[in-house]
C-alpha cells in the first residue's frame, strides 16, 4: 500500500531540473511521475520513481539534498465528478491533502492520484472503508 | 597540564613587574631602532622613559594596520636583516599585505606560547597533531608545527587543502590532536562522510580552533561532530602569530593571554580610550618581548572583552572573551550594526542549520538590503513548500528581533556556498563606497 516519492531540493537556475533527470538517466532510473512546487527561489521536486534506492543514492552523491515521503495511490473514477467524489470523502472525514498530482499510467480504464495527506494512516483507513483502491507501490512502480 | 608552570601561574603583582620592565626595554629599542615609532611618540610628546608605571602604557599612541602598510615591507623592523631568520606575511585580502619578521629568539619565544597554547588545548607530548592550518607566508601552519615540536608531540605537517588524502592519513596515522580553522574542521567531517569515515572513531581527543571567529554554537557542533574538546586560539602575525592567547580545555571559557609577552588593553574604538576589566571594545596590544618586530599599542579591530578573574585549571593569566566580531566586519545596515558572529548565533539556534551561510549586502536604490543565504540539509528538509516558507520566515523573524535589521533569508542547496580551505567567506557586500 505505501507508495514511496522521492524530493529534492531545487533552487531556482536554469538547468538544474535537468541536471537532475540527466543523472537519474545515466543510472537507468525510469521516473514515472513528477511534479515541482515552485516558489520565487526555490522549488521542490517530487518524483515517482521505479528504483528509490539508486535514485536517492545517486542525487545525494551530487550533492542535492533528497527526502523520501510515504504517499498513496488512488484510483480515481475517469469520469465527470471522479475527483470530487474522493475529495468530499477526504474532507467530510476531516483528513486535509497536503499536495496532489497526477500519474502519468491509467490503472485499468482509472486515472491515479498522488496525494500527500497530513496524516496518512487515517486517510488510507478512511478510503479503504468508502470503497476506494488505494494502489501498492509495487505495482505502482510498474504501471 | 600547564606547560610554563612559573609563568603561567605567576601572582598578579610579579606579572606586572616583569611586564613594566620588559616594557620599558621594548620602548627603548623601538625609539632607538624604528623610525616610524621614533616620529610617532615625538609627535604625541612622549618618551620612553615617561613611562612609570603600565597605566602610562595610555600616553603612547596607537599603531594601526595602515601604519604597517605605509611601512611595507621592512620599515617596521627593529633589527638589522643579518638577524632576521623568518618573514610572514598577511593574506593581503583587504588591501597591501602586512609583513613581519623575527630573529631566532623571536622564533624560539613564538614555538615556546605555541607549546603552551597545545598543552592548554589538550596536548601532550605523546600526542600525534594533525596540524591543517596552511603552511607558508601564513603564520597558522608554522605557528603550530613549531609549537608542536617543542612541546615534544609528533606533527604531521599536512596542511590545507588535498582534503581526502587529509581523511586517509588520519584514518591510517590516527591522530590525537586536530589543528585548524573551525570551518575547514567541518568541511573534514563532511568530506569523511562522503568517503564513509565516522570522524567519531577517528582517535582525536582535543582540537585547537583558531583563524577566524566561531561562535559557541559552532563550538557545540564540532564537539559533537568530532566527539572531542575543541578550544579556540587567538594571535595575529602582527603580534606574532597563533599563541597569543588560547583558552584551556578545563574551563573553555575565555581565552588566557600570555600577559608576560603581551600587553592586552581594551579600548573604546571611537574615543581611544582605555576601558576596565569586564568592558566590551577593540583589543590592543603591546609586544614586550620581540625583537625583529617589536609592535606597541597596535589595534586589532578585534571586538572582545578582559576577565581577570582565577581559572579553574590554575593559569593567573587574564582571560578574554571570544571574539565576537571585528570594528571592520561591521556591517552597516540601514544604519543597524551588524557583525555576521550575530547572525550566525541566530541560525545556530535552529536546529538542523548547517553552519554554512553567506550574508549578501545589496543596494536598490537608496536602501541597504541584506539576504541571508543558509544551506538546506537534509534535516531541515522539507517536501511542503510552507514548511520550507516558514524556516525562511522564521529565521528572518529572528533576525529582526535579536538584531533590529530586516533580512531577506534565502535557502540554497548544500555547497553552493563556496567552501574555503582556509578563511571562510561570511559576507559579499555589493554596495558601492
Amino acid at each position: 500500500m505505501d507508495v514511496e516519492q522521492i524530493s529534492i531540493f531545487l533552487e531556482n537556475q536554469s538547468g538544474r531540473l535537468a541536471e537532475v533527470t540527466g543523472f537519474l538517466s545515466e543510472s537507468g532510473v525510469n521516473i514515472r511521475a513528477l511534479a515541482l512546487a515552485d516558489t520565487s527561489d526555490f522549488g521542490i521536486l517530487r518524483l515517482i520513481v521505479d528504483d528509490n534506492e539508486t535514485a536517492s543514492r545517486v542525487l545525494k552523491a551530487k550533492g542535492f539534498t533528497v527526502q523520501r515521503t510515504d504517499v498513496v495511490a488512488v484510483e480515481v473514477p475517469d469520469k465527470p465528478g471522479g475527483l470530487h467524489t474522493i475529495l468530499a470523502l477526504l474532507h467530510k472525514g476531516g483528513v486535509n491533502v497536503e499536495y496532489m498530482y497526477a500519474f502519468v499510467r491509467q490503472s485499468g480504464d482509472r486515472a491515479v492520484m498522488i496525494f500527500r495527506f497530513e496524516k496518512t494512516r487515517e486517510a488510507v483507513r478512511l478510503l479503504g472503508a468508502n470503497g476506494v483502491t488505494v494502489i501498492d507501490g509495487n505495482i505502482l512502480y510498474g504501471l | 597540564m600547564i606547560y610554563d608552570i612559573d609563568y603561567e601561574t605567576l601572582p598578579k603583582e610579579a606579572m606586572e613587574a616583569i611586564q613594566l620592565r620588559r616594557l620599558r626595554s621594548t620602548l627603548e629599542r623601538a625609539y632607538a631602532t624604528v623610525p616610524f615609532y621614533r616620529k610617532q611618540f615625538d609627535a604625541a610628546g612622549v618618551k620612553p622613559l615617561d613611562i612609570q608605571s603600565l597605566k602610562d602604557i595610555k600616553l603612547l599612541p596607537f599603531t594601526t594596520k595602515q601604519d604597517l602598510r605605509d611601512n611595507y615591507p621592512f620599515g617596521m623592523f627593529a633589527v638589522p636583516m643579518d638577524n632576521v631568520v623568518r618573514i610572514h606575511a598577511s593574506s593581503g585580502t583587504t588591501g597591501q599585505p602586512t609583513v613581519v619578521g623575527y630573529t631566532a629568539r623571536d622564533i624560539d619565544t613564538w614555538s615556546t606560547l605555541m607549546a603552551r597554547s597545545l598543552m592548554a588545548g589538550g596536548a601532550t607530548r605523546g600526542d600525534i597533531i594533525h596540524n591543517a592550518y596552511g603552511y607558508g607566508l601564513f603564520t597558522g601552519g608554522l605557528g603550530v608545527h613549531y609549537g608542536a615540536e617543542k612541546l615534544g608531540a609528533s606533527v604531521i605537517p599536512v596542511s590545507g587543502g588535498n582534503t581526502k588524502r587529509q581523511i586517509i592519513i588520519m584514518r591510517d596515522f590516527g591522530p590525537t590532536i586536530l589543528t585548524a580553522t573551525p570551518s575547514y574542521a567541518l568541511h573534514l567531517t563532511e568530506v569523511a562522510a562522503e568517503m564513509g569515515t565516522d570522524f567519531r572513531e577517528l582517535r582525536f581527543k582535543y582540537g585547537i580552533f583558531g583563524a577566524e571567529p566561531w561562535s559557541e554554537k559552532m563550538r557545540d557542533e564540532i564537539q559533537s561532530k568530532l566527539d572531542i574538546t575543541a578550544v579556540d586560539i587567538y594571535g595575529l602575525s602582527e603580534v606574532i602569530g597563533p599563541g597569543v592567547a588560547v583558552e584551556c580545555h578545563e574551563a573553555q571559557s575565555g581565552l588566557h593571554i600570555f600577559e608576560d609577552h603581551f600587553i592586552p588593553e581594551i579600548i573604546d574604538p571611537e574615543t581611544g580610550a582605555v576601558l576596565p576589566p569586564g568592558h566590551t571594545g577593540e583589543l590592543v596590544f603591546t609586544s614586550i618581548t620581540k625583537e625583529a618586530f617589536p609592535i606597541i599599542r597596535y589595534r586589532t579591530r578585534d571586538i572582545t572583552a578582559l576577565h581577570p578573574e582565577p581559572c579553574i585549571c590554575g593559569r593567573t593569566l587574564v582571560r578574554m572573551d571570544k571574539v565576537s566580531g571585528r570594528t571592520d566586519d561591521m556591517l552597516i545596515i540601514r544604519g543597524v550594526n551588524v557583525f555576521p558572529s550575530q547572525i550566525e548565533s541566530v541560525l545556530m539556534d535552529v536546529e538542523g542549520i548547517a553552519p554554512h551561510y553567506q550574508l549578501v549586502v545589496d543596494r536598490e536604490g537608496n536602501l541597504d538590503t541584506l539576504t541571508v543565504m543558509v544551506e538546506i540539509g537534509e534535516a531541515l528538509f522539507s517536501d511542503e513548500v510552507r514548511r520550507l516558507q516558514h524556516l525562511e520566515q522564521g529565521i528572518s523573524q529572528n533576525i529582526k528581533e535579536y538584531l533590529g535589521v530586516t533580512a531577506r533569508v534565502k535557502l540554497v542547496e548544500p555547497k553552493v556556498i563556496a567552501r574555503s580551505q582556509g578563511k571562510a567567506v561570511r559576507v559579499i557586500d555589493n554596495r558601492e563606497r
